[in-house]
């Protein structure tokens, strides 16, 4: 289905190119040059010139470019592109133009395996580091014996996880990860609030373990007519996504999340909830402009959880109009500086205690312009890290783990609350 | 020596000189097999800017019986990229690739097996179908899906030898396999070829192998989970029953984390859900649907970009889905501008008078960004909510005479090109805001703008006190005006007359003139002709008009 696939840097030179079908010249590198990167106003993803369509991702500093001459799935192609960028980041680190043009000959070898004929294949990165690897093999004997091993693997129903894991010390890290995204109007209303949940599991567990997570889902619990439980302590889970390894037939039957975890970090489970939402942060901002000169800004931020917790790494970006002369503000906690590169006051707390407000007062000075445009108010951001505290009020219940060896295992559980696009109209 | 290779990785890239296809030459031959090595990498590197290396084929060749294996994957890549231009060497090749399809390791069986599949030469078709029929039967399932491929790449080259050679039926029957890959990649390909074949027989779904593929659907990866569902959707279910039955099995798709397999997933649902009968099956299929078609939108940009297009298919369907879900589709500061646009086409089909009043809200915040374009398509979409819904119009209204009070021009352009809209739709209801617009004459300079303020001021002239001033006012420029402007002119004019016969009698009568006699455009020529004999003849007849 992909007829071409090639990486560019910023400037338009290829620095990868692989041709999967004969319908396609080698040339036909330029015209993407000249169409995309050279042409500023691009409008859309993915641009058709006559029969070709090409599909472009930016990542860092490079075009990843899929070409397709026939009809072929477009969110397949796009989400092959983010494959690549994520397994070019599990083997180099960072994936940018300098990891590809100094292990260009692994990005073939990779290529060629994870695109046979234009299809995606086994893409795991675990899975392709065990025979593609950043140094050349040398002992072949051992390739040989290995590759049995290797291939059963790659082709079979736990393609992601070797059968022969052995730890000392059996341990599963869980990591709950919230991003709340906030939609405040100007007049003080939540227009849309939704948490997008994200569960990264690090499993360090030996064998092949059968393991069961459960959450206070509340469909799970209501289906349960002996459970006391109110319904405060559960969360409603609007939609989530698991993993490929998360048997998805018992979910959908029982609601009973049970996988064979690959080994290390994985990402077991994305889930968005929109009911009951625990906003972190209350931001009341006053923006008043006097005439055409001044503008006088008051900003007040509340924390809404328990004064035993505290969010670290607070930032917020209060946007000044474009023709800003100078600004003066005093906050009462952290610091508040004018950025004019990005026509905004960034005002930075480290260490935010839990029901504590601040405040921030300011003043910019504008100059006088000759073209009356009203200021587009962009709205203010913000970014926080709270630990500890899951705006969704989301619990691990347990994670239970069954291993033929029936070894004992430790469990660590984490939350964290950040922020998506947090975002106060005003 | 990984040092070495990464303190020169960046030399690969470096510009070429003249010559230095000689050194590649001196270093391909050399008796050191790191330089060979080195000299290949130099040689792929060349050709992936796209400088011409198909001299040193021969060369290069020679390299391919080794053990090494990475040195093995280049070679190949070489061979592929110009087996082309050097058929005849290629076959010197062939034995390499025969002899490789036996050896041990089976990861280069397969290696072997798909490198040959990707030469496009005539004559190694001879050569690759003993090797071919050996890996379709291998033991290792690893090998048997890449050959799996291997036999579409064949069809592709020539289909009669596949026919003939019986690898279809081969690869039929490995949709039996028992390695869900394996099923995945034959079933891959046996679409492949079922396209592009001329009887259309190669791949007919029935119900055998469609329980087969359902099987397989748990276990293969997700692309062979795509693969699976794109083919399931050619099928035709003999009843509701069965389609139901499908539904069920496919529903738990909806679940994963690649959006991909989530939205071919939702087509199967969709396609069968034609067939099914039982309406609170279908009614509990759409609920199941909304919330993964939402997820969806919180994923990189180009997916939800993929995903707006395909919801508003949908939507057009199934207008039912994503009814109480308006809010998700509110566009946020930072979003690329294909992605606002998508999500703006799919508010206007979202709205109904339970959501008018935040549509409204959210499209007023829009209306002052500072993308031209979005701000154009805000603008055109309250205008479009308004002749929509009835109830709503009066609202609608109100925001569209905020907006032009900002006077910012491209805005009250749009405005007014929308209120004439509203006016064809709803005549007489909102005549009281007409001399705002009048106000705003002056800001006017786009000739749909123009013409739209002109259509006004002729179909409500009894209204507009001094209609005839504002219309002299344009008169004065009609010849440099676009030919649209023109001929709303020409028509208001005739207008204005029937309704305020004694002032304007002067007005028409120098426009017609100058119509015919100076105007290029035969339009606006004839038009002007139509309506100096209509008027001319029968005033009444013309009032009716």
């Amino acid at each position: 289905m992909i007829s071409a696939f090639f990486i560019y840097n910023q400037k338009g030179e290829v620095l990868i190119s692989r041709l999967y079908r004969q319908d396609l010249k080698r040339s036909i590198a330029d015209i993407f040059r000249i169409q995309v990167i050279s042409n500023t106003d691009v409008r859309s993803p993915i641009i058709t010139l006559g029969s070709t369509s090409f599909f472009h991702v930016r990542h860092e500093n490079l075009y990843i470019v899929a070409l397709t001459k026939w009809n072929a799935n477009a969110a397949l192609i796009f989400e092959f592109c983010y494959r690549v960028i994520t397994v070019g980041r599990s083997y180099f680190g960072k994936f940018d133009e300098e990891a590809v043009k100094a292990n260009f000959v692994l990005i073939y070898e990779l290529l060629d395996e994870v695109l046979d004929f234009g299809y995606p294949q086994n893409s795991e990165a675990d899975t392709l580091k065990m025979y593609i690897t950043t140094e050349s093999v040398k002992s072949e004997r051992a390739v040989m014996e290995d590759s049995a091993k290797i291939t059963i693997q790659a082709t079979g129903a736990t393609s992601w996880r070797r059968s022969d894991v052995k730890y000392r010390k059996n341990e599963a890290f869980i990591d709950v990860i919230e991003s709340v995204n906030l939609l405040l109007s100007a007049q003080g209303n939540v227009l849309r609030a939704d948490v997008a949940g994200q569960i990264m599991m690090r499993a360090y567990l030996s064998g092949t373990p059968e393991c069961k997570f459960g959450l206070n889902d509340k469909v799970l619990l209501e289906k349960d007519p002996s459970n006391r439980r109110k319904t405060s302590n559960t969360v409603e889970i609007d939609d989530c996504q698991f993993h490929q390894c998360v048997k998805l037939g018992k979910f959908d039957s029982d609601r009973t999340i049970s996988f064979i975890p690959p080994d290390g970090e994985f990402e077991l489970m994305r889930y968005r909830t929109s009911d009951n939402i625990n906003l972190p942060f209350k931001v009341h901002p006053v923006v008043i402009e006097i005439g055409k000169s001044k503008i006088e800004y008051r900003i007040l931020v509340k924390a809404n959880f328990s004064s035993k917790l505290y969010a670290n790494n607070v930032v917020l970006n209060i946007p000044t109009p474009l023709n800003t002369a100078g600004v003066t503000c005093t906050a009462s906690s952290g610091k508040a500086k004018y950025v004019p590169a990005e026509n905004s006051i960034v005002w930075k707390i480290p260490r935010f205690q839990g029901q504590s407000e601040f405040t921030l007062t300011g003043e910019a000075n504008l100059t006088a312009m000759t073209h009356k445009k009203a200021w587009s108010r962009p709205p203010i951001s913000m970014d926080f890290q709270v630990l500890m505290f899951t705006s969704s009020g989301l619990l691990v219940r347990f994670l239970k783990v069954f291993e033929k060896n029936n070894y004992q295992s430790v469990k660590w559980v984490r939350y964290m609350t950040k922020a998506g696009n947090y975002q106060i109209r005003f | 020596m990984a040092d070495f290779i990464k303190q020169n990785a960046g030399r690969f890239f470096a510009n070429n000189k003249k010559g230095e296809n000689a050194e590649l030459l001196a270093d391909l031959n050399s008796e050191y097999r790191d330089r060979r090595k080195d000299a290949v990498k130099r040689v792929i590197a060349n050709m992936t800017v796209g400088k011409d290396v198909s001299s040193l084929f021969p060369q290069v060749v020679k390299n391919m019986q080794t053990e090494d294996l990475e040195m093995k994957k280049l070679v190949y890549l070489y061979l592929m990229n110009y087996a082309k231009s050097n058929p005849d060497l290629v076959i010197l090749a062939v034995n390499t690739f025969v002899k490789d399809t036996d050896h041990i390791n089976p990861l280069i069986r397969a290696l072997a097996i798909r490198t040959m599949g990707c030469i496009r030469v005539d004559k190694i078709l001879d050569h690759i179908c003993e090797p071919l029929r050996k890996c379709l039967e291998d033991d290792n399932p690893y090998v048997r899906k890449t050959a799996a491929i291997g036999v579409a790449k064949l069809w592709d080259l020539d289909q009669e030898r596949a026919l003939e050679n019986g690898f279809v039926t081969i690869l039929q029957d490995l949709v039996s396999d028992s390695n869900p890959m394996v099923v995945a990649n034959a079933v891959t390909a046996l679409a492949e070829m079922q396209e592009s074949s001329a009887s259309k027989d190669v791949f007919v779904v029935n119900v055998a192998i469609m329980n087969k593929m359902l099987a397989a659907l748990n276990e293969c990866t997700e692309w062979g989970q795509i693969a699976i569902l794109t083919s399931l959707a050619d099928y035709r279910p003999l009843d509701s029953k069965e389609a139901e039955n499908v539904c069920e099995r496919v529903i738990p798709r909806l679940q994963h984390a690649n959006g991909s397999v989530v939205l071919s997933a939702i087509r199967v649902i969709m396609i069968f859900m034609r067939y099914i009968r039982n309406e609170d099956f279908i009614k509990s299929l759409i609920k199941k649907m909304s919330p993964p078609l939402v997820t969806l939108l919180a994923s990189a940009p180009e997916v939800q970009y993929v995903s707006l297009r395909n919801i508003n298919l949908i939507l057009q369907k199934r207008p039912d889905i994503l009814q109480n879900d308006v809010r998700v589709f509110f566009c946020k500061y930072n979003d690329p501008p294909y992605v606002k646009r998508e999500k703006l086409e799919i508010m206007i089909k979202l709205c109904n008078d339970k959501n008018i009043e935040q549509i409204l809200s959210e499209l007023k915040e829009y209306a002052s960004e500072v993308d031209v374009e979005f701000v154009r398509k805000a603008v055109r979409a309250i205008g479009r909510c308004a002749i929509m819904i009835d109830e709503a119009s009066e609202r609608c209204v109100n925001v569209l005479l905020d907006l032009i009070n900002t006077k910012v021009n491209y805005v009250v352009q749009e405005a007014i090109i929308v209120i004439k809209d509203i006016f064809r739709k709803y005549p007489k209801r909102y005549e009281a805001i007409i001399p705002t617009l009048c106000q705003n004459l002056d800001s006017l300079d786009e000739p749909e703008a123009k013409g739209s303020l002109i259509w006004i001021i002729g179909e409500y002239a009894e209204r507009i006190e001094n209609a005839d001033e504002l219309i002299e006012n344009f008169l004065e420029t009609f010849l440099e005006e676009n030919s649209q402007v023109q001929l709303q002119l020409l028509t208001a004019t005739v207008k204005l007359f029937l309704k305020k016969p004694a002032q304007s009698q002067e007005i028409v009568h120098r426009v017609l003139q100058t119509a015919t006699n100076e105007i290029d455009n035969p339009d606006t020529r004839d038009r002007a002709y139509v309506y100096w004999r209509l008027l001319s003849t029968d005033p009444q007849a013309a009032k009716a008009v």
